[in-house]
Order: C-alpha cells, then structure tokens, then sequence
C-alpha cells in the first residue's frame, strides 16, 4: 500500500481552496489509535473539504469513517496531527462550544425521546440562548424546510414519527442554529429507497440554497456519486485509495480497488450522476407568438425548426417550416406542443429518458420559474460524455 | 365495644395517627430520594463505587428493623429522631439501586448524541439522563415508601410516631379491653395508607413522565 498513498490525498485540489477557506475543513496527517489495537482506526489522513462543498466519506464498514468524523467535532481526541475547522485549530476550542457550531446528524437520528420533536430541534438555538419567540419561529421554519408540516409533528414525540420522519427531524436539528459546517453520518441508512431518494433530493435543494460545508457518511456509492461534490473513497485502515469528483472516480478509477468498489457500467452511472446543468446546452432559433411568419422562416436557418416561447419566455411550442406554409401574419398558435421540459438539476439518465419518449429531436431545458435556457439533444449528451472522458484521460495521464 | 364503635370513640386519636404516620414516610422517603439520587448521580459511572453504594446500602437493609431501631436509642435517644432515621436509612436501597440501574440504563447513543450537539456533562445529566432513568427512579421510590410504610409501624418501639402505637399497644395487652380493636386499627390504617401513596405514585409518574416515554 506505501505505493499509493503520496498520491492519495489529492493536495494539488486540496491546497488551493483553504487560503479564502472561511468554514472548510482540513485533516492534516491526523491518525486515531484507539487504546488496545494494533492498527490505528484512522491512519494519516489529509483531507481537505472545502467551503461549501458536500465531502462523502465511501467505504466499507470498519475503515474508520464515524471516527474521522468525530474527530472533527472532538468527540475523540486524535493520537496525531492537525485538525483545522474555519481556519482555526479545532484542538485549540473548547469541544462544547465547537460542537455548537457544526450540525450533527448521528445515525439513526439520535432523537431525545422525552423530548417533543420542537424540543429536539430547537436544544441548540436553547444552548445559545435565543429567546423563545426566535427559537419557536425557527423550529417552524425547519420543520417546513424538511417538508414536516409545523402544526402536525411539532409536539409529537419521536417514537410517534416513522423513520423517515425521525431522519428529517435529526437533519432539522442539526441545521437549527444555522451552522457553516455538518458532519452527517449515514442520515439516510436503514431506510427504503424511495424515502431515502426523497430525502437525497431534499438534501441536495437544501444545499442549493444553504451551501453548508458537509461531511457525508455512506457506504452506498449511489449515494456518494449522487451527493457528493467530492468523494473519498477509503480502504480498509482508512487510506484513502482515491480523493476526486464522481466523473474523475467513474472515468479514472486511482486503482483496482476504486475500481471494484464503484463496479462495472460506468457508462451508465454517469449519465445517472451528472446533471443537465453541466452539460452545454444547444441554442436554437427562437420565436414568439405574436412574431410575423415570414420573420420566423428567415430565422429557421438550418435548425428546421424554432422553439415559441410565451411572454414570460417559457417554451410552449416547436414550430417547423412546414407549419408555416403559406402563412401571413403573426405565428400564433401554430406548431406541436413542447413535451415536459427538464431541469439543470436533472440528471443526463433523465434528459435521455424524455429524449427517447418524445416525438421530437431535442427537449427544452428550463431554469427558474421555467425559463427557456437552451436545448439538449441525443448527440449533445453523446459530446458530454465523450468530453468528460476525455478531460478524465488527461488527467489521468497528467497524474 | 365493637370494630366500629371503637373507631368512631377513638377518632380522633386515629386521625392524628394516621397523619403522623404519613407524614413521617413522606418525609423519609423524600429525604432518601434526594440522598439517593445524589449518591446514585455521584457513583453510576464507576461500577466498582456503584457496587461500593449497592453493597453498603443492602447490608443496612439486612439489618432487622427492630434491631436497627434498638440501637439507634443510644446515639438518638427515643422518639421521632431514631425513627426518621431509620425509615431514611431503609428507604435508600431501592432508591440508590434504581437511580443507578435507571442512569446506566440510558442509552449511550443518546448521551453521544447530546455531546455531538454540544451540551456539557452537567446539562447532559439533567436534561437526558435524569428524565430518562427517572421512570425507573420513581419506581424505586414507590418501593422504598411500601417499605416505610411497613418499618414505620415498628418505629412504635422506640415510641416514634404513628399508627404503629395503636400495633404495639394492642398487642402489648392481648386479651385485654379493645386490644384486638386496636391492633386491627392500626394494621388496618398502614394498609389503607399504603393503598393511597401508590395511588399518588401512579398519578405522580403519569404526570411527570412525558408521553415520549410512557410504557
Ligand atoms: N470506541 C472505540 N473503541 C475502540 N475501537 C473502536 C471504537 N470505535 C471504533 N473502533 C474501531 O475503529 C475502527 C473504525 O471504526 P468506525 O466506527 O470509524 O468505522 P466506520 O467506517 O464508521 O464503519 P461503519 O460503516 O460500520 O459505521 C473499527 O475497526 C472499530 O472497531
Ligand atoms: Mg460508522
């Protein structure tokens, strides 16, 4: 194993970001022996998460990823190495205040159970001495946020929530007094996988808007590939075989043992795992209902065809130059309704879906409030994956 | 004289008892739930000084009663002082057993959880392990309060206050005027007295028990 390791942490990535670095996290080196064993439980890990970002920790059981994990809130001391949270040297804070300031979502929740889940959540807003007014408008505000409705489970207690609930609640509780920084250790385990996808589709719109720095606990690589920004994937004695985002791990496996855990049909995942909106999309001619006929076939160009968009510029109709045979005027109705448009957040699985349902050759991309943003056909998401492989080889070779 | 006539002649004699009698075992079984807890709370984390607290605490309850009472008249002299004592010392047991049982019983992933949001060992104890084990604390309290209700009858012997006088009169003069009266009174009033404290201790626990963790 010496061979792979200098490599491993990945610091040309991890050395850039913590210099403007506000709440990311740095391991340096830091090893964790607990007393009696043979082989440290976490063994030199650098590792840097930088702000904003969702970190996955991937590996089997046993490779230390809980320890690593409460290593950074202290909740264990490490044997070795340095460990800085905001810049600051986490050793040099006292546990009790830092803990305040890092959300933490244990396994299976860990819900006070003589507590009502308002109590649950609103104990650290408590801890800081918010006033009461603040903490009750904030628990609602959470509550709704986790997609709880206030006025039903507030004062339940959580033997009277499913699994699910109890999840979002302990999610709830760790976000309450807004802090920069959440280590999350499999929040989403034990559950089935249709409430587990809601709760990754939640965690991930939640991040949309927050941007927290995270630490994400899995040993499901789905999981990994579909949350994290960047995922470590750690071998048993927590090396970390490979540090890098999914397209680098999918398409550039580090080593034979990156590439048994993530498996085969690579092809496949990512399609899966990257998102419309990382993918360029293709502009094509535009009109509006109201546009004169003539105006609109000049514009068709090549393309054949022109998306219509209405006032508040969302795709409505494709129209084509046989639709415009012979017409005067204003377009106005004429043309094949749009299918449903995708999204950037959409997974390329998903854009390919509609692609091959739909009557025609590309589908309408959209942003807020449905807004047309541009087209995404079959050869664009062929470019993107031939594209992503190819920037993967280079740096492959480069490494 | 029969049963009743005895009663509603001695009335208020018997009233007076009964309070005395009660508010002795209150009190005790207050005292000892407040030593006892604290003890408990001092010692949980270390079986060997839990063990020390459990040991100490059951071989003052092997200790007869009478033979207890008998010698606290010479540190205490005779009256409420020995039996007050007494009935504390007994009432400890099951109290400090079960604040320990019931403290070790909560679950460490909870207590890991209060740590991992940032409470201090001081708010942990009050605000997760304390209402947890209480359940189980209360239940040694409820023990603890039959028990004295038992004991306390006897503290008559070193003329304590209570209904344990009416006992230990009646039978001091078997056969005699009203003796049977008197013991019957006085055996019957600890009963009813036993019935009523359990009463208040279902009613105590259901309100102070939140419903997160009723059985
Ligand atoms: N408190 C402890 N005392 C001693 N050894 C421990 C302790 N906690 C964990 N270990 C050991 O450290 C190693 C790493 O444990 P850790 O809990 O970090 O694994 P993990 O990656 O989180 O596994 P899992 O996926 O099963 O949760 C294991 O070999 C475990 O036995
Ligand atoms: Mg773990």
């Amino acid at each position: 194993m010496p061979d792979s390791s200098p490599d491993a942490p990945d610091s040309p990535a991890a050395g850039a970001a913590p210099a403007t670095d506000r709440a990311g996290i740095e391991l340096i080196n830091v090893t964790k022996r607990y007393p009696g064993q043979k082989t440290p439980a976490v063994d030199d890990v650098t590792l840097t998460v930088p702000v904003g970002e969702i970190v996955v920790l991937l590996g089997p059981s046993g490779s230390g990823k809980t320890t690593t994990m409460r290593l950074i809130n202290r909740l264990i001391e490490p044997t070795s190495g340095k460990i800085t949270v905001a810049g600051r040297d986490a050793l040099g804070l006292n546990p009790t205040e830092l803990r305040r300031h890092i959300g933490y979502v244990i396994q299976d929740a860990g819900l006070f159970p003589h507590m009502t889940v308002a109590t649950n959540v609103g104990l650290v807003p408590q801890m800081l001495k918010w006033d009461r007014k603040r903490i009750a408008d904030r628990v609602d505000e959470l509550l709704d946020l986790v997609d709880l409705p206030p006025d039903q489970y507030r004062d339940r207690y959580p033997r009277e929530l499913s699994g699910g609930q109890r999840q979002r609640v302990g999610v709830a509780r760790a976000l309450a007094a807004d802090p920069p920084v959440m280590l999350m250790d499999e929040p989403f385990g034990a559950l089935d996988p249709i409430t587990r996808e809601h709760l990754q589709d939640s965690l991930l719109h939640l991040q949309d808007e927050l941007g927290k720095t995270i630490v994400f606990v899995t040993h499901d690589i789905n999981e990994a590939l579909k949350l994290g920004d960047r995922i470590a994937i750690l071998d048993k004695g927590s090396r970390i075989a490979q540090f890098g985002t999914p397209q680098e791990i999918l398409l550039n496996p580090a080593d034979a043992y990156v590439e048994q855990f993530i498996g085969g049909g690579q092809a496949m995942r990512l399609l899966r795992f990257s998102r419309v909106a990382d993918v360029p999309l293709q502009q094509v001619p535009e009109a509006a209902p109201g546009d004169d006929a003539d105006a609109v076939r000049d514009r068709l160009g090549d393309t054949g065809f022109a998306v219509v968009l209405d006032e508040r510029r969302r795709p409505v109709r494709w129209i084509t130059a046989a639709n415009l045979d012979g017409v005067t005027g204003p377009v106005g109705e004429r043309g094949e309704d749009v299918a449903d448009p995708i999204r950037g957040r959409n997974t390329l699985q998903q854009a390919l879906e509609t692609l091959i349902q739909s009557d025609h050759e590309c589908v309408p991309v959209v942003g807020r409030g449905g807004v047309y943003q541009g087209t995404v056909t079959l050869a664009t998401v062929q470019n993107a994956i031939r594209e992503m492989r190819r920037t993967a080889e280079r740096a492959g070779a480069g490494a | 004289m029969n049963f009743w006539e005895y009663l509603r002649s001695r009335q208020e004699l018997l009233v007076f008892e009964t309070w005395q009698h009660a508010s002795m075992v209150f009190q005790c079984v207050v005292a000892a739930l407040l030593l006892g807890v604290a003890v408990g709370v001092l010692v949980y984390r270390s079986p060997r000084l839990s063990g020390f607290a459990t040991g100490t605490a059951g071989a003052v309850f092997t200790i007869p009663s009478l033979a207890l009472l008998g010698l606290l008249i010479t540190p205490l002299g005779l009256g409420v002082a020995p039996s007050v004592v007494a009935l504390t010392l007994y009432s400890l047991l099951p109290i400090v057993r079960n604040t320990i049982v019931g403290l070790n019983g909560v679950d460490r992933t909870l207590v890991d959880a209060a740590r991992g949001i940032g409470m201090g060992r001081g708010r942990i104890l009050l605000r997760v392990e304390l209402p947890l084990a209480w359940p189980v604390i209360l239940t040694g309290a409820r023990v603890a309060t039959q028990l004295a209700m038992g004991i306390g009858a006897i503290a008559a012997y070193v003329s304590g206050p209570g209904l344990g006088e009416q006992i230990f009169s009646g039978l001091g003069r078997l056969g005699g005027a009203n003796s049977v009266n008197m013991t019957l009174a006085g055996t019957l009033g600890v009963i009813v007295l036993a019935l009523l404290f359990d009463g208040c201790f279902l009613v105590i626990g259901r309100l102070t028990t939140p419903r997160g963790i009723r059985a």
